[in-house]
This record gives structure tokens, C-alpha cells and sequence, in this order.
């Protein structure tokens, strides 16, 4: 059942990747240079590491029924404690705990609001979205903070064989996978999904589990935007993380999570943040304006979304004959 | 809903007027502090410099109404003023512009209606793919920012309304005329009353036999023609087509719409409300400007407190309401 809910991301992944190599017949190329192993398929890697991490954290979030606007914001108050406080002479160590303790404290709020005060998902964390930037700027004082510092850019440039940025996000996505699949933990996520109320009468923490989620994901969002800031040795409150929420919530969906809980899967999210970065990729190498990116972005959203629907449409209302919805999915796929 | 009318303000009307309070506070805080700042043509500007997020506040408060939302207004107006501005760049009379810019956001908006109601896709994530769609598309258009030099539309956008010791532009009386309309559909018609019925419940509203489904679709046929009209008034505004205008502006509409006292989970509302709530967002940054010193990060911040607090006083109303509800069935 889950590899058929995968099938349709997997193959838009393989179609992709098929299109690049018609472009450009060296794209599966790798080559190990200085002991950095390099080529067009890290490269996808490595800029997708900060989407796949905060996609990761997403995706336990939406799977309790819940989504978390805020992380592009939190990322970019992470770049920003971390390089104001380098910039000020801090050590890069004392900067990056700094941040994600920042972060955590972010997350604590979000999921206060969600789990304790009962508070819409989508609007409680539309405060922090709103006003996050506000004191991201607040805190480089509207400039853009670059530092130079070796230990600080190794989390986002720096390389072990692989780059670390995708060493980091592999290593979250298997504690993740860890904890929530080989204990009960998962399984417990997807009952507050499905249902928070009949979860707690079942004696499922429902409460501590919500919160749990949402300090998790703002770590997650702290961890990339301290990779965001290392990439380029600066912290920009204004762009760092901008729709990174959007990509990583697009993620999520395009690996087949649905957006009303329950039932999650983390490697369609992996498939999902890299099927949205080898898109952009795409764009790059065949060379459109990268501006346009946004056009097969969301030509992509819909077709995946197309695709999931008859199968979801039939089972969500009785009278309507089914072949008329995959009549319609027809034209516009072929459109 | 009762038959007999309570005798003092029904708590639906709390919100709105909470924010209403919020306003004149607001105002007159700025009033004290600034020399000035309590003038008519203040208020006129107020008017004047958010007559586009009205329009689009209106528009936004029908699909929150239907428990919906629309992520893709920003980019629509964004696209609005790309295509205004290409086409008259290309030479097409003002008026026939205009009927372009207007049909392109009503069909967009079909289409994420259509892609919400036929195919079940959430709302969140059709818009989405709606802005990432409107977004793109200005940048087929032009990568660059492209003026606007017609005379005709140049006459329009500049043209003030002398009102007494004020004046006014073209954009508030359109803005105001949309208010008027929102109110008169919303209230006095059977598409209005669908609306707060399918935000309400959708299956009690589909079991009564209301026109749901047409309903679902037809919020984001208006809200799309809405973001379109804005991007118009937008483009009076900024004299320019740019795929980088209005970035983000959906947050801040969302934002007036919660302010003004419209839940999210649809069902309850008003589009006074709404523009209430631009109001005292355009009063924020209008105290923000006269003050100088801070920084215009700062606004951003004081919209996330202000949110807060309503969402806060919200919590409180529906959580008295359910009581008082709760106590009248013993």
C-alpha cells in the first residue's frame, strides 16, 4: 500500500532525472576530488539538505493533524543569533547552541499555543511567521551580518567525502525514522492525527505528543537555517528560509502525507524535497530563467495532485460516477 | 440563532467591535503623540494607501467564511500588474487592459475552485500551486519591471476627488464600492447566506440542499476577481508591472481578516470587520512612519502582537459562548 502511494513521486523522480540526462549527458556523472566527491547529483543533495530537514520535522507536525507556517522565520533568526553572535566575537560552538536553544524556545511557544491553548496550527504559527522576520531584523539590525569563520561554515559548505549538510539531514531523517518506526512513537503521532480526542481517552499524551512535534520541527528549521547562513557566511533576516516553508510543506504532500493527518511516510518526504530540488536543478540546466522554476513548480503540485485525487475521490463521496473525475485528470494532465 | 433579538450586543458582533475599539485607540494614541496626525486627509490616506488590500480583504473574507483560504493573492495582484502593464505596453486600449486583468484573475481563481471542490485537493495546497502558478507566469511575461505610461490609465490613477477640505482617489471609491457590494451579497442574498451556512457545516449545509459545491467554487471565483481588481489598484498605485510586487501581501491580508474579527474556521464574520482590520494595520504603519526612529521591521512585529490578541480574544469569546450554550441546555 505505502510503495503504491509512492509510485507517482518515483516516477516523476525518475522522468526528471531522464529529462537532465537528454540535457546534459555528464549529469550522472560523480568525481572524487581532494577526497570531496563531487557532480550534479550531490550538488542536488546538498542545496536540498535544508528543505529535507525542515520537510522531515513537517512531516511529523502534519501527520498530528497540524502545519507550521513559522520555520522560514525561525530559520532566519537562527542565521541570525549565530552570526551576530560570532560577529560580536563568540565562538561559532557557543553561537550554534545559542540558535538552537533560540529555536527550541520558539518551538515550545508554537506548540504552547497549538496543544495548551487549543489555537489553529495554521494561524498560531502565522503569528510567529509574521512576526519572526520582524525580530530576525531586529536582531542584525536590518543589515545583512557576514563573518568569517571556518568552524561555523563547515556546517553548510563543509565536506566528508559528502558534504555535511547532507550528511546532517540523512542523519535526522534516520533518527527519525528510528524512533518513530521501530518504537511505538509513530504510531502514536498518527492516532493524534487521526483522532487527539479519542487518543486521550485511549491514554495517549496527545498534549505532550503536539508539543513535542512542534519544538522538533523548529529545531529542525533551526538546523537548516544555521546551514543556510554557514553556506554563504552571512545571516539575511530578510531572504534566508523565504518560502521555506511552502517547499518543505510541498514535500511532504508530493510524498503522499496527507495534509488531514494521520498516516505519514517519511521516505516519500525524502523523495518529495529531492523531486522539488532536482526540479529547480532542471530548470537551471536547460537553461529557462530560474524565475520561472515557479510555473513547473506548481505545474508539478498539480499534476501530483491530479494523480492522487481519483484514487482518494471515490472513497471520500458515493454518488458521483468516478470516471468523469478521471476524465478531467486526463485533459488537464495532457494540457 | 435566535427569533427573539437579545436585548444587549450579541456576542457574534464582539469581535468587530473589539476591533473597532482597537482603531480608535490606536488612532488616538497617534493622535496625542503626533502633531498633525488627527487630520482628515490622515484618514483619507488611510483609505487612499490600502484601498487594494481592502478590495483583497473582502475577497479573502468570503473563502475564510467557506472555512477556506487563499495563499495566491499576492501573486495574482503581482501577475495583475504584469499584465496591465504588458498590454498597455503593447499598445490595447485601458479599458479592454483592464477587462483582461480582471477575466485572468476570475479564471485562476475558478480554477483553484474547481481543483478544490471536483478533485478534493485542500485549499491550502491548490492555492499554493495557484501562487507558485501566478507568481511564474509574471516572470514569462517580463523578468524586468515594466512601467506604465499610458496617459489614459496614468489619468485615472493620478485623478483626486476633492472632498471638502480632503481628497480622495479612484482606487477608495472602487474600494468602497466592493465593501458595499461584499455586504450586500453577503447578507441579503441566498449565495451570502449559503456561505456562512457551508462555514458553518458543510454536510448539514449539503443535507439542507444549499448549493454547496457552486458556493465552494464561486468564494474563489470572487476572491480571484478581487485580487485582480487590487492588482489594478495596485498598479494605479506603483505605476508599474513587477513580479516581485506584493510579496507576501497575503499574509498581511489574512492577517486584517483575523483581526477583524473573522474566524478561521469559518462560519462567522463580517467584511466591515475586515476592513476594520486593514485599517488598524494602515494605522500601525502610519505610526511607524510619523515616529521616524523605528524601523519598518518593527510594524511586522506589532501585526504578530496584534494577531495574538485577537486570536487570544477569539479563544475567549467561542469558549464563552460554548458555556453559555452548555448552561441554557441544562
Amino acid at each position: 500500500m505505502s510503495n503504491r502511494r509512492l509510485l507517482w513521486p518515483a516516477l516523476a523522480l525518475v522522468a526528471l532525472l531522464l529529462l537532465n540526462l537528454v540535457f546534459t549527458p555528464s549529469f550522472f556523472a560523480l568525481r572524487l576530488q581532494d577526497g570531496h566527491l563531487f557532480g550534479s547529483l550531490v550538488d542536488i543533495l546538498r542545496n536540498g539538505a535544508p528543505t529535507l530537514l525542515i520537510a522531515l520535522g513537517m512531516t511529523l507536525v502534519i501527520a498530528t493533524r497540524g502545519i507550521d507556517l513559522s520555520v522560514g522565520a525561525v530559520a532566519a533568526i537562527a542565521g541570525a543569533v549565530a552570526c551576530t553572535h560570532i560577529a560580536d566575537g563568540g565562538g561559532p560552538v557557543t553561537a550554534m547552541a545559542l540558535a538552537l536553544v533560540l529555536c527550541a524556545v520558539l518551538g515550545l511557544w508554537n506548540g504552547f499555543l497549538v496543544s495548551v491553548v487549543g489555537i489553529q496550527p495554521i494561524i498560531a504559527t502565522l503569528v510567529l511567521m509574521t512576526a519572526g522576520r520582524g525580530i530576525a531584523m531586529l536582531l542584525t539590525e536590518g543589515q545583512i551580518v557576514t563573518i568569517d569563520d571556518d568552524v561555523y561554515r563547515q556546517v553548510g559548505a563543509g565536506f566528508l567525502v559528502l558534504p555535511i549538510a547532507i550528511l546532517i539531514s540523512l542523519a535526522v531523517l534516520g533518527g527519525v525514522a528510528l524512533a518513530t518506526r521501530r518504537t511505538a512513537l509513530g504510531m502514536l503521532v498518527e492516532s493524534v492525527g487521526v483522532n487527539p480526542e479519542a487518543s486521550r481517552l485511549a491514554g495517549v499524551r496527545a498534549r505532550t505528543i503536539i508539543w513535542t512535534v512542534y519544538v522538533f520541527v523548529a529545531l529542525c528549521a533551526g538546523v537548516a537555517g544555521l546551514m543556510i547562513s554557514s553556506n554563504v557566511s552571512a545571516a539575511d533576516a530578510n531572504n534566508a528560509g523565504l518560502w521555506i516553508e511552502l517547499d518543505a510543506i510541498l514535500a511532504v504532500v508530493i510524498g503522499g502525507t496527507s495534509l488531514a493527518g494521520g498516516r505519514y511516510s517519511l521516505t516519500g518526504t525524502l523523495l518529495g524535497a529531492v523531486i522539488i530540488q532536482t526540479l529547480t536543478t532542471t530548470v537551471y540546466t536547460i537553461g529557462v530563467p530560474p524565475e520561472v522554476t515557479l510555473v513547473f513548480k506548481a505545474v508539478v503540485v498539480i499534476i501530483v495532485c491530479l494523480l492522487q485525487a481519483p484514487r482518494v475521490a471515490p472513497a471520500l463521496r458515493r454518488a458521483p460516477a468516478p470516471p468523469k473525475a478521471e476524465q478531467e485528470v486526463e485533459e488537464v494532465a495532457v494540457r | 440563532m435566535t427569533v427573539i433579538a437579545p436585548p444587549r450586543v450579541p456576542s457574534r458582533f464582539l469581535p468587530v467591535i473589539a476591533t473597532f475599539v482597537v482603531f480608535v485607540l490606536t488612532f488616538g494614541a497617534g493622535s496625542v503623540r503626533y502633531e498633525g496626525f488627527a487630520s482628515g486627509q490622515i484618514v483619507a490616506n488611510l483609505f487612499i494607501d490600502n484601498a487594494f488590500l481592502i478590495v483583497l480583504a473582502v475577497g479573502m473574507t468570503f473563502v475564510i467564511l467557506t472555512g477556506g483560504i487563499d495563499l495566491s493573492v499576492g501573486a495574482v495582484v503581482a501577475l495583475s500588474t504584469m499584465i496591465a502593464a504588458a498590454a498597455l505596453r503593447a499598445g490595447w486600449p485601458a479599458w479592454l487592459t483592464m477587462l483582461a486583468v480582471l477575466a485572468t484573475g476570475s479564471v485562476l481563481g475558478l480554477g483553484m475552485g474547481l481543483m478544490i471542490h471536483k478533485l478534493r485537493v485542500q485549499p491550502f495546497i491548490a492555492t499554493l500551486a495557484g501562487m507558485f502558478l501566478a507568481r511564474g507566469l509574471c516572470f514569462v511575461i517580463s523578468v524586468e519591471s515594466v512601467s506604465i505610461k499610458d496617459p489614459a490609465f496614468r489619468a485615472i490613477a493620478t485623478e483626486s476627488i476633492p472632498l471638502g477640505d480632503v481628497s480622495i482617489t479612484y482606487s477608495v471609491v472602487v474600494a468602497l464600492l466592493v465593501v458595499a457590494f461584499a455586504a450586500y451579497v453577503l447578507h441579503l442574498t441566498r449565495f451570502g447566506r449559503t456561505v456562512y451556512a457551508v462555514g458553518g457545516n458543510e454536510s448539514s449545509a449539503t443535507l439542507m440542499g444549499l448549493a454547496a459545491g457552486r458556493v465552494k467554487v464561486g468564494v474563489y471565483v470572487i476572491s480571484g476577481f478581487c485580487s485582480a481588481l487590487a492588482g489594478l489598484l495596485f498598479s494605479f498605485y506603483m505605476l508599474s508591472g513587477y513580479g516581485l510586487h506584493a510579496v507576501g501581501m497575503e499574509l498581511d491580508v489574512i492577517a486584517a481578516v483575523v483581526v477583524g474579527g473573522t474566524l478561521l474556521s469559518g462560519g462567522v464574520g463580517y467584511v466591515v470587520g475586515s476592513v476594520v482590520g486593514v485599517l488598524v494595520l494602515g494605522t500601525v504603519q502610519t505610526i511607524i512612519s510619523f515616529e521616524g526612529t523605528l524601523s519598518s521591521w518593527w510594524t511586522k512585529i506589532v501585526i504578530g502582537v496584534l494577531l495574538l490578541a485577537f486570536i487570544a480574544l477569539q479563544r475567549l469569546i467561542v469558549h464563552r459562548q460554548r458555556d453559555l450554550q452548555g448552561l441554557s441546555r441544562d
